[in-house]
């Protein structure tokens, strides 16, 4: 098996609340993966802990083959350089877009690049501009982030994870606090990736995302995956009654005949 | 009453030399007081909790005694404790520099917390170390919100070096007691030396609405 990342025993807890409680998965290189649930589900927690984002309470997570952190006495330690290193292979965009406001939209792409990758102001400049063609807003370069419309922002979130070269992508519900005619134009850039064939991690309540574009699709209940196959599968012959009252809830979703 | 300038205008140059000093000390605190306010914050906003609490604690100390209680401490007190050799001027700067950063630790740990917690995480998804976020990305956003409070604190510190005086520090006050005392003409020399730091303090603050309003403009201050 080619797995880029391997989920073991997963769980994570803040205090009394267990939020992920024991979950397995993996995904393979080129896989576009989604995860679905509703709201307290854990779906985006998980997302979180597979960058180290959140530090997981237990269990193992496995990049390239190499375990990430050592076991000593039965517990994960986690070196924060290691982990550094490790978001640097792996990009993430999230809901708010998390972009920098007092740099341009040139110098978010930039900034990682030379701040932690240590490459030089040309030719992280030359990448900057390649993502944001990549993404279709060379025109923005130079503006502040402040005088763009959601979906440029988020796009602009995409191409700096880009413009490090991850293996793998996670995407944190970056459509939610979008206008509904900004979604598109973001779903688009996501699925274009898709075609790429990057690796990707989505969580989004996007189901015409996950029925069109995802290889494989996990729904997740109560911090534990309910469910899991191909999109065509699971959205279509959901086995359990809660993939089914989850999917009843979602109003605007219709399955082509 | 009558008013006569003349004792003043001839010994002027007495006050202006009071004035020089009194910029020096107000500037050397800050450029002590400000990056130790920044580690003081920074130390405060850690999350080792001794460490946390010890940097609280010295910031509460040194805001809440009086300047010059500590002014007389580090003067007079300090060098029965330890060999060192104290004078007016170092005990001046040693004690403004280290009261000013406790307020400047506050004004930084504001300014720092008022930041969103997803710019740390902007920073920390490509791989920035948490001082790579706070330097690249929280601190510019911060000092920008910050300016307002830092130099209503800087004109406060301004006002309270009057105090070096007492141990025999040669600002502008200490000259200004010196002068009255030697011309016999306290209205004049006072009332010129308040119009002195009005004229100062004055601009100071014009400078610090104008700074305000231009930040204000650009939407990323937090003017009260």
């Amino acid at each position: 098996m080619n797995a880029i990342l391997r989920i073991e025993n997963l769980h994570k807890r803040f205090g009394d609340l267990t939020v992920l409680a024991g979950i397995d998965a993996a995904v393979e290189a080129g896989e576009t993966v989604v995860l679905l649930g509703s709201s307290g589900s854990g779906k985006s927690t998980l997302l979180r802990c597979i960058n180290f984002m959140e530090t997981p309470t237990e269990g193992r997570i496995t990049l390239h083959g190499r375990l990430v952190g050592e076991e000593r006495g039965g517990v994960m330690r986690y070196r924060e350089s290691e982990l550094c290193k490790l978001r640097t292979r792996i990009g993430m965009v999230f809901q708010h877009f998390n972009l920098f406001p007092h740099m341009t939209v040139l110098r978010n792409i930039m900034e990682g690049q030379v701040t932690v990758l240590k490459r030089g102001a040309a030719e992280a400049a030359a990448k900057a501009r390649e993502q944001l063609a990549r993404v279709g807003l060379s025109d923005k370069a130079d503006e502040y982030p402040a005088r763009l419309s959601g979906g440029q922002k988020q796009r602009v979130a995409i191409a700096r994870a880009l413009a490090m070269d991850p293996d793998m992508m996670l995407f944190d519900e970056v459509t939610s606090a979008l206008d509904p005619e900004l979604v598109g134009e973001v779903l688009k850039t996501m699925r274009r990736l898709t075609e790429e064939g990057m690796t990707m991690v989505v969580v989004t309540h996007e189901l015409g995302f996950a029925y069109h574009v995802a290889n494989r699709v996990l729904f997740l209940d109560q911090g534990v995956i309910l469910e899991q196959g191909e999109p065509q599968q699971v959205l279509k012959e959901p086995a359990t009654q809660r993939m089914r009252e989850f999917l009843d809830g979602h109003s605007l979703f219709k399955l082509p005949d | 009453m009558e008013w006569n300038f003349w004792a003043v205008m001839t010994d002027f140059d007495l006050l202006l030399l009071g004035l020089v000093n009194t910029l020096k000390v107000t500037a050397l605190a800050l450029l002590f007081g400000v990056p130790l306010g920044l580690c003081l914050a920074v130390l405060r906003l850690s999350g080792a909790r001794l460490v946390s609490a010890a940097a609280a604690f010295i910031i509460e100390f040194f805001r809440t005694t009086p300047p010059l209680v500590q002014l007389f401490w580090f003067f007079f007190a300090l060098p029965i404790l330890i060999d060192v050799r104290m004078t007016p001027f170092i005990a001046s700067i040693v004690t403004f520099s280290i009261q000013s950063s406790a307020f400047f630790a506050e004004i930084f740990r504001g300014g720092i917390q008022s930041i969103d917690q997803g710019q740390w995480e902007g920073g920390k998804a490509i791989g920035m170390t948490y001082a790579q976020s706070m330097r690249r990305i929280v601190l510019p956003q911060a000092v920008k919100r910050m300016i307002p409070a830092f130099m209503e604190r800087s004109i406060e510190l301004l006002k309270t070096t009057t105090l070096v005086s007492t141990v025999a520090y040669t600002d502008l006050m200490f000259q200004a007691n010196d002068l009255a005392q030697k011309t016999f003409r306290p209205l004049e020399v006072y009332t010129v030396v308040a119009l002195m730091y009005f004229a100062l303090i004055f601009a100071l603050s014009q400078l610090s609405i104008a700074v305000e309003h231009r930040l204000a403009k650009s939407g990323d201050s937090t003017v009260r």
